[in-house]
């Protein structure tokens, strides 16, 4: 072991941090376009993209700083993840790339909104189901041999991997339902309240089925969270996450508070994210590469090291600004 | 056909840079154009600069959007298609694209919203600043992109590990190495000029059709003046470019000049067939000596012809050797309409001719294709490497079987053709328009721009908040 505070070690919080932004932040918007169809009529649906209009595309800042990143920081990593991801990376981007122009399109056209409506569903929908399956590759880990990828271009497919993929969506999809809950007003709020009351216990029973499965996948992630007795310290997560999860439902089902499920919900998510990162660590590609021996050179590290300590954090408080202006209803018509 | 996956990957890798350029090489000379316009209306106060600039920054705003949704792609295409050349320049090229990342949205965070959506929301010279910084962070941009193409094409300032990856072992080298001054300074002249002559274009399109507005003239007489003042500085620097790559790369100008074999006072070959197999080119027509003048700048002297070079390390001749020639010819054509132009302002009639507003019009696509056309030069003239001499393309590639990349290259051209072909179909509606007096700034659309930041729509809300 490295000192605490490596070069590698701080990059590699600096791009979990990256990582942990974008699925706080793109989770929800992405999350509106899975749910998209749900919503009957112009006005509900000009409601619902208008909620995430001003903000969705800072959103994805984030996904290409922690690529960017990965390339510079552990390049090791970034080439044998990429290639035994390789159709679900492409997917992901060409299902970011449709919804993103359809959030540009949908405003211009005329008579083919509709079109654009439903590019903005399957976009959403592919991306956030590819995230997901991707996740769940790295947990179940990837075959390498000496610097490269050795597996073949379906590796990842398994049944592991499409229930964690489809995990992920329901999880977006309760964070667009909690954030449009939030958002906005009448007809469209009430229907965001039915969809997140079922959308709430899925996900608990889903994050409890992935939880219990991931053990089963690798002696390592058996002895981490069933080992006596370090289990004992790991137990307040998952007893965290069943609390917070039906505390969700019951506001839910009170129907009484706005803010309050979507912040339940995000809460949720971070601990799933811290779940899964101490299953990780110390490695960068589970089982397979160390932090330390993915990451360049420190003459590399630190070259970028001093630009990133100045920008992300004026990045940071640019969103924070512009979440603040856009607080409250979003109306019809565009926030006021 | 059989095609290795490497084949395949690096025809991904062509279409999907390729499409990519036109938007950010576009990008580059509209945020000048729209900071020299929001200059001359804070100085000046004429109302036609102020019509000018909530017109193209219509156009500006969608071309921008595009450019970010296509360069998202390339930034992991890296990985899944190249990932030994990810593993093995990483440490190097890596942090330079990392700043180019956090240089762009810096800017874009700051600046973009308020160019496009600060009018009567903040003061004119607040929002010339921002037209300023959006200027120069697209020029940014361009610096650190082709200081990490450049590296690859004329590595220096490195070290290479016990893991065979490059590391950088003196930074100010890496990016300043010797080809990089030309390609960026070729490359920021081809994004003005073929943001010129789309320009350009425009306003004659316009006065073809009978709108001979002031805005109209306008924009045509500077589209003008910077095509007869940056078309001839752009071919010397392209000229100091090719001494530039004779010294460095002289196996790509073998290719380009279609010289098989060495010797000394060789001639300019302008057309013919090269023919790699036999080692010539059929057909040629040829200016005796002019070849070795350009390149030697001595009549007779000599330069290696690709005889010099084994035949593994050759790159596709008849590629660059075309592709140059219609860069060049392009850039010519280019000179040729400014230098017409120049002549019929001085004869009084530069809103007046037809036939100079037809052939600006046909011209206003060239920068485009010229850009297009002088990347393939340059791209694939230095083949068969990726890191020119240490590292080949076919080492470079990822170990991912041919149908996957098949698959997503055929993915890649369904929907870029059909997603950015919409883009550029709004914006042709957009320029199908011709400038009104009192041009709206509004830009319709959702609360917020294209671009990657929130920070449009900050102006907005305060606007509404009022």
């Amino acid at each position: 072991m490295s000192a605490p505070f490596d070069l590698p070690t701080i990059w590699a919080g600096l791009i979990a941090v990256a990582i942990l932004a974008y699925v706080v932040l793109d989770g929800f918007d992405l999350g509106i376009g899975v749910i998209f169809p749900f919503f009957e009529g112009k006005q509900q649906r000009d409601e619902a993209m208008n909620s995430v209009a001003p903000v969705w595309d800072g959103n994805e800042t984030w996904l290409v700083l922690g690529g960017g990143g990965l390339l510079a920081a552990f390049p090791l990593a970034y080439a044998i993840v990429m290639p035994a991801l390789y159709p679900l990376v492409i997917a992901m981007l060409l299902g970011l790339v449709f919804r993103g122009v359809a959030f540009e399109f949908r405003f211009r056209a005329d008579t083919s909104a509709f079109l654009w409506d439903w590019a903005f569903f399957l976009g959403s929908l592919v991306a956030a189901f590819a995230q997901g399956v991707m996740l769940g590759a790295l947990v179940q880990g990837i075959k390498i041999s000496g610097r490269a990828y050795a597996g073949g271009w379906l590796d990842w497919l398994t049944p592991f991997s499409l229930l964690t993929g489809v995990a992920l969506v329901c999880g977006y999809a309760l964070l667009g339902a909690t954030w449009l809950i939030y958002k906005t007003e009448r007809g469209t709020q009430r229907q965001a309240f039915a969809l997140a009351k079922p959308l709430a216990p899925l996900m608990l029973g889903l994050i409890a089925v992935v939880s219990l499965w991931t053990p089963f996948l690798n002696d390592a992630y058996w002895r981490l969270w069933f080992g006596f007795p370090g289990n004992l310290a790991l137990a307040p997560l998952p007893l965290a996450c069943g609390a917070l999860g039906l505390w969700l439902i019951k506001l839910l089902a009170d129907g009484e508070r706005e803010i309050a499920p979507f912040l339940t919900a995000q809460a949720l998510f971070l601990l799933c994210y811290i779940g899964i990162g101490i299953s990780f660590y110390p490695y960068i590609v589970p089982r397979s590469v160390t932090i330390a021996a993915a990451a360049a050179p420190d003459a590399s590290l630190s070259f970028l090291l001093a630009g990133a300590i100045v920008l992300i954090p004026i990045i940071f408080a640019y969103t924070g600004y512009a979440y603040y202006i856009f607080r409250g209803k979003v109306g019809q018509a565009g926030y006021h | 056909m059989h095609l290795a996956a490497v084949d395949l990957a690096r025809m991904q890798f062509a279409f999907t840079v390729g499409f990519h350029i036109i938007f950010p090489a576009f990008s580059i000379g509209l945020a000048s154009y729209l900071a020299v316009l929001d200059g001359l209306w804070n100085f000046t106060g004429r109302s036609v600069y102020l019509d000018l600039f909530n017109y193209w920054k219509k156009i500006f705003a969608i071309n921008f959007g595009m450019g970010v949704v296509s360069g998202l792609v390339l930034s992991y295409e890296f990985g899944t298609n190249w990932s030994v050349f990810s593993d093995k320049t990483g440490p190097v090229i890596g942090p330079l694209m990392g700043y180019e990342v956090l240089t762009a949205f810096f800017l874009e965070a700051g600046f973009l919203g308020v160019m496009l959506f600060g009018e009567g929301r903040v003061s004119p010279k607040l929002r010339l600043f921002a037209s300023c910084m959006v200027a120069l962070g697209t020029a940014i941009s361009a610096f650190w992109i082709t200081a990490a193409n450049s590296w690859m094409q004329t590595p220096q300032g490195f070290a290479i590990n016990a893991d065979g990856q490059f590391t950088p072992a003196d930074w100010f080298a890496v990016i300043f190495n010797p080809s990089f001054p030309y390609r960026f300074i070729h490359m920021t002249l081809a994004a003005y000029l073929t943001t010129a002559f789309a320009v350009g274009a425009v306003a004659a399109l316009h006065f073809l059709r009978g709108h001979r507005t002031p805005a109209v003239e306008k924009m045509f007489s500077m589209a003008m003046w910077m095509a007869v003042l940056v078309a001839p500085v752009q071919i010397m620097v392209g000229d100091q470019h090719g001494l530039n790559t004779l010294e460095y790369q002289p196996a790509k100008i073998a290719a380009i000049e279609g010289h098989f074999k060495t010797e000394s006072g060789a001639p300019l070959i302008l057309f013919g067939l090269p023919d790699a197999a036999a080692g010539r080119v059929n057909y040629a027509v040829q200016i005796p000596h002019l070849g070795a003048l350009i390149l030697t700048h001595d009549w007779n002297g000599s330069f290696r012809g690709l005889d010099a070079f084994p035949k593994e390390n050759w790159p596709p001749v008849a590629i660059p050797f075309w592709s140059f020639r219609i860069m060049v010819g392009i850039g010519f054509a280019m000179l040729g309409l400014g230098l017409w132009g120049l002549y019929c302002r001085w004869r009084g009639a530069l809103f007046k001719n037809v036939w100079l507003h037809r052939a600006a019009l046909a011209m206003g696509p060239s920068g485009f294709v010229a850009i297009i056309a002088g990347w393939t030069t340059t791209e694939t003239g230095r083949q068969p490497f990726t890191v020119y001499g240490l590292l080949t393309t076919a080492q470079s590639a990822s170990p991912v079987q041919a149908p996957a990349v098949g698959a997503s290259l055929a993915a890649f051209v369904v929907v870029y053709l059909a997603l950015f072909g919409m883009g550029l179909y709004y914006m042709a509606k957009l320029m199908n328009r011709p400038p009104s007096p009192h041009e709206p700034a509004d830009i319709s659309g959702p609360s917020h721009a294209a671009g990657l930041t929130p920070a449009p729509g900050i102006a907005v809300s305060r606007e509404a908040g009022r």
